[in-house]
């Protein structure tokens, strides 16, 4: 082989590399430009919406304008008391659960475990139309409680924290008994502590779910006070309400701001979170 | 005394979490499927049983066969595509390229965002003539066409946003799956000289295949599940051709309250996620530790 060919080949694998390397980047360029678009309106005059020019002056009119065109401040509310009911009654409800099937036997158990898991394939949005009249007969249609009641007791919880709570090793648990320690007590002291990086992984994953979900809120609420912000957007943002284009990117950045922007800064909790979520 | 307190202990913990499981995930369940055989009660005229009707009004409805036949054209053209993507996302990321975080960060962002968020972005882009696609295609000569508007492209539409949205959640698990492939594998290859497309088709792929079941089931999930782009952007329409199923349910009971009805249809949904969580179970069983 000589000498010639060798850098003959070099330079051939190097110029794949190179194209593919430029694909790869392509491909991510491709994904955020839907964002950077949205910004791009956002921050400029309407007058930009399809010119891009470099220097095209920047304003913030369109965040004010869509501001004040609906009542987002209640929606934010109303969006934070929501997730924040819906993850406490979660971490309450799905820790107890998971701690039975993690450490008692009793008859029945692999039974009620199966029957909980069908709730990983049927979410309640599914049976939104049954859900929606017990909803009303409970006399609870348009309140926070009812956007968050089907959610409360989630499979996945359950399952992620059970498998959690499998792994933690039994002498522990049963030193703690000897102490005298009831079983709340034990739960409390020794399983909740050990699992604090999946309380913080399920809560990301839980958040930003609910922070998005619009099918069930959207049946089950009728008014501002109620409405969380994603029913707020779709409001809104109806085609037939003739809003510019720019204050939509507006509306829809401002709202789903605080997911971004803790996304931005947790970057890598946010990944690892979905990654053990996943990985179960 | 001991052990009937053994007893207690469990179901009293379990207590608050079967009773809200059983109130808006089992019984729901059942009574949905006993509703569908009756007619929906209006005014003063109450409900009664009405066998299969709704069951045989169904093979007649022109709108449920097309729900129908969406969704299933929706599932087999997302779920590969998004599939494939979120692979070779996974593959990238976790090469040693330069800006991998970046890349990440870009891949991943979508699925952060609320699907009514994006949909706003993406309805923009679809505008005829004005939107960012028509600009850009207009650039080669291509005419301005109504991509919602039009019953060839909507369904199409409506897949890339889906895509898009969903290929950044799914390489996650490509990614940790990937990250627990030991690197002797491909320290090994590399000295034999193995191709890497080699590589990747006798190991890679192979090792990922549990991962690629989960996905698989989860991506068809969602995908009967998710229709927050549809009430967005197309409502269905044009001539629905963008109605899937769940969407079709929530238009007969929210719009024409026929509860009966969309109980029934509910039903036909139903039946599809117990075929899949069969494949889930049946399939998986053994690769995701149940116990």
């Amino acid at each position: 082989m000589s000498a010639m060919t060798l850098s003959h080949h070099a330079r051939e694998a190097s110029f794949w590399r190179v194209l593919e390397t430029g694909a790869c980047y392509l491909l991510g360029f491709l994904w955020i430009l839907p964002l950077f678009y949205a910004v791009w309106m956002a921050v400029h005059p309407p007058a930009y919406e399809v010119r891009f020019e470099l220097l095209a002056p920047l304003t913030l009119q369109n965040f004010v304008d869509a501001w004040n065109a609906a009542p987002f401040a209640r929606y934010f509310l109303n969006t934070f008391a929501l997730i924040t009911t819906i993850l406490v009654c979660q971490f309450v409800i799905c820790t107890l659960a998971a701690y039975a099937f993690a450490r008692y036997e009793f008859p029945g158990k692999t039974v009620v475990f199966m029957l909980v898991l069908i709730q990983l394939m049927i979410m309640p949005e599914v049976l939104m139309v049954e859900n929606y009249r017990t909803i009303s007969r409970l006399g609870l249609v348009d309140t926070v409680l009812a956007m968050g009641l089907p959610y409360m007791a989630s499979a996945f919880g359950i399952f992620l924290l059970r498998q959690t709570f499998l792994t933690v090793p039994k002498e522990l648990d049963d030193a703690a008994r000897v102490e005298g320690a009831g079983p709340l007590a034990v739960l409390l002291k020794v399983y909740v502590p050990l699992a604090r990086p999946v309380y913080v992984a399920y809560g990301l994953v839980s958040v930003s779910y609910h922070w998005n979900n619009l099918l069930w809120p959207l049946v089950i609420t009728n008014s501002v006070t109620t409405r969380p912000l994603t029913v707020g957007l779709q409001v809104f943002a109806s085609p037939d309400q003739g809003v510019q284009w720019s204050v939509i990117s507006a509306a829809t950045l401002m709202t789903s701001a605080p997911l971004l922007i803790g996304f931005l800064l947790f970057q890598r909790q946010f990944v690892q979170s979905f990654m053990r979520a996943g990985i179960k | 005394m001991k052990k009937t307190n053994n007893m207690v202990v469990p179901w009293l913990l379990l207590l608050p979490a079967t009773v809200l499981l059983a109130a808006f995930t089992h019984i729901p369940a059942v009574m949905t499927f006993i509703n569908s055989f009756y007619r929906t009660p209006r005014g003063n005229r109450p409900a009664r049983f009405v066998g299969m009707d709704h069951y045989s009004s169904m093979l007649s409805d022109p709108v449920f066969m097309a729900a129908l036949k969406n969704n299933a054209i929706y599932a087999l053209g997302t779920v590969p595509a998004a599939i494939a993507l979120s692979m070779l996302m996974a593959i990238i990321v976790n090469s040693a390229i330069r800006g991998r975080a970046l890349m990440r960060m870009s891949f991943f962002l979508p699925t952060v965002l609320p699907m009514i968020a994006v949909a706003n972005i993406w309805l923009f882009f679809y505008t005829p003539g004005y939107g960012l696609i028509d600009q850009f295609l207009g650039l080669f000569g291509f005419h301005e066409r109504n991509w919602l508007g039009d019953p060839d492209t909507v369904l199409g539409s409506l897949m890339m946003l889906a895509i898009w949205k969903e290929a950044g959640f799914f390489m996650i698990f490509y990614l940790a799956a990937l990250q627990q492939i030991s690197p002797t594998l491909s320290e090994a290859a590399a000295l034999e000289g193995t191709s890497r497309w080699y590589f990747f088709r006798r190991v890679t792929f192979p090792l990922l295949m549990p991962t690629t079941l989960f996905v698989m089931i989860n991506a068809i999930i969602n995908s009967f599940r998710l229709i927050d782009h549809v009430i967005v952007m197309t409502r269905g329409g044009p001539d629905n051709a963008s109605t899937l199923l769940l969407y079709y349910v929530y238009n007969v009971a929210f719009r024409f309250w026929d509860t009966a009805y969309a109980s029934a249809l509910t039903v036909v949904l139903l039946a599809v996620l117990a075929l899949l969580a069969f494949v889930q179970f049946g399939v998986l069983d053994r690769k995701v530790h149940y116990k």
